[in-house]
């Protein structure tokens, strides 16, 4: 099957490094096949840019299959692009027209600093994850599955959230930055289940502390979060996160 | 308590408790308002409110209303702030009108804008009867001649510039009450996927009774000034 190469202007946000100020520099790329992944775009520019002698383009990446959270790109005005349930590696040319012009962005929050061009530092997440986003288990043999009786509907609802892939495109969509929808995902996927009741407590109050302290905004259930979510995170999981943080206050 | 206030969830919880117990005082006013339409030369409306200024309950509650309001204005602009912080470096191309409603993302505008129109509103009927006395209760202005809060209010509504801003006034605080009344109970937990859909519907149910209950206020008193007839007095 042979398609027609699309030809695009990119206007890509070039920074060095956290203190530069940064700018955009605008690219053409030309023959682009449809079929390629956004990712795949860009290593194309990028191929172009050093056989140019430029310095390429850094972005973050990795199994490039939708699962990892790794990638970003804030491409038009959207966190991984225009399509719903996608990441940007799974972003496809074809969404886009010959002739567009794509500004890329990388995810902008005071929590998620820029490293270098589209690259962002998202320890932030991680630092939430370790104040609590866990559950603490002996060593020794493998319990038997059916041992702890877990009801169909909190498991359906535990794992919905436990795929969030903590990539902070609920961040960088949010008009507060805030980081609400992935804490209250992680909250949740243990708050469901038995295994998560020892650490309940001290695991919202912990992490919704970590989460302040890291300077991400205040959630005004706009919804952007959710409609931009790869993994389609429901904004039920905020509401859960609300009553577990206000239980555990009344508790504590 | 310091803690859980001063966290995001916390001050979250207050602008949602704040919001809530001023969605009742709107119910509680506009049940008064509807005395205004009884034709009864204003008679049962003055009453009312008459009675309100003299109960003890009401006025405890009174204080704790602009506590509210307070409470609701402060925190809205500190939250507001925090937010604004926590994106110094702003996006070159937004797309979040593709993503989210424009009252939810302007929820300080319609709220600044309500919450001058609440100076007014004060300044006009609140500042005469409770203040200057310049606005009399029913048994005083039988007896002195003085004007009733009900002849305030119709005075105040048949001028024209008044009705259209009490008009838009009210139009921003139902696009306002349709965000922020289902948004307090996401906030306060009291939400899942099948209440969401509860909550959105009774928001604009809300909003709509509120918008609608309010706004006919001035389109009366200019249709009574326009077709000629005595707002206050057409059942008499």
């Amino acid at each position: 099957m042979e398609h027609k190469g699309m030809n695009l202007t990119l206007k890509v946000w070039r920074q060095q490094n956290a203190n530069d100020k940064g700018k955009f520099v605008t690219y053409n790329v030309k023959d682009v096949s449809p079929d390629m992944s956004f990712l795949e775009m860009f290593d194309v520019l990028n191929e172009q840019l050093i056989n140019t002698g430029d310095e390429p383009i850094a972005f973050d990446h990795d199994c490039r299959e939708g699962i990892c959270g790794m990638c970003s790109m804030y491409i038009n005005g959207r966190a991984h692009g225009p399509m719903k349930g996608t990441t940007t590696c799974q972003l496809h040319m074809r969404s886009f027209k010959d002739g567009d012009t794509i500004t890329v962005e990388p995810w902008r929050a005071k929590a998620f600093p820029v490293i270098k061009d589209l690259v962002v530092d998202r320890t932030s997440f991680d630092k939430i994850i370790a104040s609590g986003g866990f559950v603490s288990v002996n060593t020794g043999n493998a319990q038997d599955a059916n041992a702890l009786p877990i009801p169909k509907d909190d498991a359906d609802a535990s794992f919905e959230a436990a795929a969030c892939i903590g990539c902070g495109a609920c961040v960088a969509s949010c008009k507060n930055s805030s980081a609400m929808l992935f804490v209250s995902a992680k909250v949740s996927q243990f708050a469901l289940l038995p295994q998560g009741q020892a650490e309940r407590t001290d695991r919202v109050l912990n992490m919704v502390k970590t989460m302040d302290e890291a300077g991400f905004g205040n959630c005004t259930n706009t919804g952007s979060c959710e409609v931009e979510c790869p993994k389609e995170i429901s904004l039920a999981n905020i509401a859960r996160m609300n009553r577990e943080y206000l239980m555990a206050t009344l508790k504590k | 308590m310091t803690k859980f206030l001063t966290s995001s969830l916390g001050k979250k919880t207050v602008m949602a408790l704040s919001g809530l117990f001023l969605c009742l005082f709107l119910l509680e006013h506009l049940y008064t308002n509807v005395h205004l339409f009884f034709g009864d030369g204003g008679k049962e409306f003055n009453e009312a409110s008459h009675s309100m200024v003299h109960s003890i309950l009401i006025r405890i509650i009174e204080v704790v209303l602009f506590l509210a309001i307070v409470v609701h204005v402060a925190q809205a602009l500190l939250l507001t702030k925090e937010n604004s912080d926590a994106r110094p470096v702003k996006y070159a191309v937004d797309g979040t009108s593709k993503t989210s409603d424009w009252f939810s993302r302007n929820m300080l505008l319609t709220g600044s804008i309500i919450f001058f129109f609440i100076v007014v509103h004060l300044y006009n009927f609140f500042v005469p009867y409770r203040v200057t006395g310049h606005v009399v209760g029913p048994e005083e202005a039988m007896a002195t001649g003085g004007e009733t809060l009900a002849m305030e209010v119709a005075e105040a509504l048949s001028n024209p510039i008044y009705a259209i801003i009490y008009l838009i006034s009210v139009l921003l605080l139902a696009f306002h009450l349709n965000h922020g009344f289902q948004s307090a109970f996401q906030t306060l937990g009291i939400n899942n996927q099948k209440y969401s859909k509860v909550w959105k519907m009774a928001s604009v149910g809300f909003a709509v009774l509120i918008g609608v209950g309010f706004g006919a206020f001035p389109i009366f008193f200019q249709l009574a000034k326009y077709i000629g007839f005595d707002a206050l007095n057409w059942n008499m």
